[in-house]
């Protein structure tokens, strides 16, 4: 007899998991967390060394590192071993992907090559193809590029104007077009391209050497941020590609793009932690040296509010990232297993299918980020706006977060979109227990049941949040039917309330599944805790209220909106002093050690 | 030639240093563990020996005294390239017993190099390299800040007072590593990772010794007191202060 069922993605807007289904953090074994010494060692030896040389836009010594990050086998943790990578999980991708993420524009560079630049040759190349690119990408002797977007392409990807034609001999496709935006431009080796065939609706991909004759790369962008990683248009002027590097089937590479995308948001997700940590571990330094009115500006509580709250984010997010991580590893496995995927379609099968989750991930995640670099350089007050220290850099490489990989409004659109179209596909009974919760808000209620403990208590107030963006969600197809698709207001405070309770859950159950183990800091996990849901369950009324009143009027909404009051009301918490426990073991610590 | 470098298990230099039982015992918890820094120094020279054929090592070997919480760090150490590893199992109570039981190793080994580094990050004693030569009776060198084989033969340079001492040391001897002796620390590369979990950690019994020393008690630095302002106008008082408090004056 099977197990239970795995969680299907958006299925935990209608089910509970519990603390001891969910991966952790604190789960990492000794190999996973020797992969991300690496990582660091790596960073600390080659890449923070360099970082103005880098943001100089020194093309040749990006490339010299990232070949060197190859030579240590860190370009080939993504990649099976049959072509010579690592074959590690994806939780531990994730883990190094955490941990690169720390490195500022090598990150980007690195995270391109390894993900965009390397991954849809590995997904959805024929065995010669793969052969003959893999282990090269793998191992940094060739470096990878990922041609998308087009100066009139960017969220609307499939109206790219590049064209593919097939030659008269039938044996190459003539590639005419531009890309822009295309990161590692500046030395790559290989080049993921997207074109369309002939009149084709959609796109389809290739596989372009750089050194093909009219390839034609362009000088470097000036940019905010990200400085470091060459970013350039790519022309393409009557390019000889031959007919076996196309990659997939004709009309294939919309779904190869947006699967990849899928891939690259969930990376970000991880990707976010190691800059945040990095930001809030220099935060807490300068906190305790700085002195202001005689004494360290770490002791005052306006500083500790901002440390512990930077604290709580990264910690609730990265709650988050491991738990799907987990998910997607047992769903590659069964995919594997059951319908005996080879091992990089299982991989991009199984990450495409938490859609829902890779984009809350790519959303939250970089708001976290922005928000913590944000009070980081706010912390460190006129230095923080200066060119000498890390945050000033970090401030400025963490904006494109919010952009690539999918803006962040396009991927509000998704998690709504995604979620209800899943439900109504019969993953899920979403709209069944929406309408039942809909037809009575007057008896929902919100009550600790008798003899309720701790987390019993955390886990009653998240599914009252879904409960609550159930109302919203029940009610605004009702209203709205077809309509709702253009309504993005309300989309997008769906999508709010959506990620708030993945997070919400994914940080209760973490600290519930590690609560045994804390010994006397169990209590400052609990701390971290009460403040999130107690935000959450504000946050989420906010949002829900602003739903409602979009869409219906008079005594329905009031009743409605009544209901989601009654359903977000939490016990009052003494934040102001849970975040001061947080703070202070950040500044006894002197670092990000939670 | 086969080399046997002794590694020490080490809180991490940014760990937060904190104490327990009466300030007698370190407070292990949350602490993040590493290779002593001038053993993995140590371990960096033996393997680029052995990478350089001319130079004829065999083997890498490593070995530690200390209970089985250490693995990782040993563990790394065969990620990043030593052939085999070596653990006593006991809980060391001062440097003698480290020494007592790293001389069972090479008694039982057949090694011509044994390094040391010169010192532990943790406890800073200086104690172990020149204790375990003794326990083998045979020739050591401390200070050593290079290290190389021309035609069998060890050539050494130390660190002396104002200058260098080049000397040769026949084998096997015990070599009291300090910084310089490599550039930098390899980091663990993902093969070498993967292969570190297939080489073997062999468990020796610990011999029976007892401590020479006990530690009393560890006392942290003392923070440093809050500044004091003066007003301008009372310049007294900050002559006063700087006396009698400060005593600076």
């Amino acid at each position: 007899m099977e197990k239970k069922d795995y969680i299907k993605s958006g299925e935990f807007l209608v089910r509970d998991s519990e603390a001891n289904e969910i991966f952790v953090p604190e789960d990492f074994d000794e190999e996973q967390q020797m992969i991300a010494q690496t990582c660091k060692d790596f960073l600390e030896a080659e890449v923070y060394p360099h970082l103005d040389q880098l943001d100089t836009g020194d093309r040749e010594l990006m490339k010299e590192i990232l070949k060197k990050s190859g030579d240590l086998g860190l370009m080939g943790i993504s990649v099976p071993e049959e072509y010579g990578g690592f074959g590690q999980s994806f939780v531990t991708q994730m883990l190094a992907a955490e941990t690169i993420g720390a490195g500022f524009s090598f990150s980007v560079a690195f995270m391109a090559h390894c993900g965009i630049g390397t991954l849809p040759i590995v997904y959805y190349g024929n065995e010669e193809q793969r052969q003959k690119y893999v282990p090269l990408l793998s191992t940094g002797e060739l470096l990878g590029a990922y041609c998308l977007t087009e100066p009139g392409a960017g969220s609307d990807a499939n109206s790219g104007k590049s064209t593919a034609t097939l030659s008269e001999d039938g044996k190459h496709y003539i590639l005419n077009g531009q890309k822009m935006w295309i990161t590692n431009a500046g030395f790559c080796d290989t080049q993921v391209v997207f074109a369309k065939i002939d009149n084709d609706r959609i796109l389809s991909a290739f596989i372009v050497d750089s050194d093909m004759p009219g390839v034609v790369i362009g000088p470097d962008e000036h940019k905010m941020g990200i400085k470091g990683s060459s970013t350039a248009q790519i022309y393409y002027n009557d390019v000889k590609v031959p007919v076996e590097n196309m990659l997939g089937d004709r009309g294939e590479g919309f779904r190869i793009a947006l699967s990849i995308l899928h891939m690259g948001r969930m990376k970000l997700g991880a990707n976010v932690i190691g800059a945040a940590k990095m930001a809030i571990t220099d935060s807490v330094k300068y906190a305790n040296e700085r002195k202001q009115f005689c004494v360290l500006i770490s002791t005052f509580g306006a500083i500790q509010h901002k440390l512990a709250e930077m604290v709580i984010r990264t910690f609730a997010h990265e709650s988050a990232i491991y738990r799907v991580s987990k998910d997607i590893d047992d769903l590659m496995e069964r995919l594997k297993q059951r319908d005996a995927c080879d091992a990089g379609r299982a991989a991009i099968e199984g990450i495409s299918h938490y859609a829902v989750e890779d984009a809350i991930l790519k959303v939250y995640g970089s708001e976290v980020l922005d928000f913590v670099v944000d009070e980081a350089v706010q912390i460190h007050g006129g230095m923080g706006y200066s060119a000498e220290m890390n945050v000033e850099r970090g401030y400025r490489d963490s904006r494109i977060n919010r952009i690539f990989e999918g803006t962040n409004e396009i991927n509000r659109l998704l998690i709504t979109d995604t979620a209800l179209k899943r439900a109504k596909k019969g993953d899920f009974p979403l709209f069944e227990m929406a309408e039942d919760l809909y037809a009575k808000p007057d008896q929902l209620t919100n009550k600790a049941h008798e003899g309720e403990g701790y987390f019993e208590e955390k886990h009653r107030y998240v599914k009252n949040l879904k409960k609550s963006a159930m109302l919203v969600i029940h009610g605004a197809s009702k209203a709205l039917g077809r309509k709702l698709s253009k309504e993005q207001e309300i989309l997008n405070n769906i999508a709010d309330i959506i990620s708030e309770i993945y997070i919400a859950e994914s940080l209760a159950l973490r600290v519930e599944k590690t609560d045994a183990s804390r010994g006397e800091n169990a209590s400052l996990y609990r701390d971290i805790l009460d403040v999130f849901i107690y935000d959450a369950a504000a946050k989420v009324q906010k949002m829900a209220m602003d739903a409602i009143y979009s869409f219906v009027d008079g005594a329905e909404a009031d009743k409605v909106a009544g209901a989601i009051k009654t359903l977000s009301d939490t016990k009052g918490v003494n934040v102001k002093e849970a975040r001061r426990r947080i703070a202070e073991k950040l500044i006894d610590d002197n670092t990000y050690a939670f | 030639m086969n080399i046997l470098v002794c590694i020490s298990h080490v809180p991490d230099t940014t760990t937060k240093i904190k104490f327990t039982d009466n300030n007698t015992r370190l407070d292990v918890s949350g602490i993040q563990w590493v290779i002593n820094p001038w053993d993995e120094l140590s371990l960096t020279r033996a393997l680029e020996l052995k990478d350089d054929a001319s130079c004829g090592i065999n083997t890498v070997s490593v070995a530690h005294v200390g209970p089985v919480s250490a693995e990782p760090t040993i563990r790394k150490a065969l990620a990043i390239g030593a052939d085999n590893a070596y653990r006593v199992d006991t809980e060391p109570l001062d440097a003698y017993q480290v020494a007592a039981q790293l001389a069972q190793i090479v008694k039982a080994g057949a090694f011509d190099i044994i390094l040391c580094g010169i010192e532990s990050s943790d406890y800073n004693g200086s104690n172990v390299g020149g204790m375990l030569a003794e326990f083998l009776d045979l020739p050591s060198v401390s200070g050593i800040s290079k290290l190389e084989i021309k035609e069998g033969k060890v050539h050494i340079t130390r660190e002396i007072d104002g200058g260098k001492e080049m000397l040769i040391s026949p084998t096997p001897f015990v070599g009291i590593v300090q910084k310089g002796i490599a550039k930098e620390p390899r980091i663990a590369a993902m093969r070498g990772i993967m292969m570190a979990r297939k080489k073997p950690i062999q468990l020796v019994d610990a011999v029976q010794t007892e401590p020479l020393s006990e530690t009393l008690e560890f006392e942290p630095p003392k923070p440093r007191p809050a500044c004091k302002f003066v007003d301008p106008d009372q310049p007294g008082k900050l002559i006063e202060l700087l006396q009698n408090e400060a005593k600076v004056i």
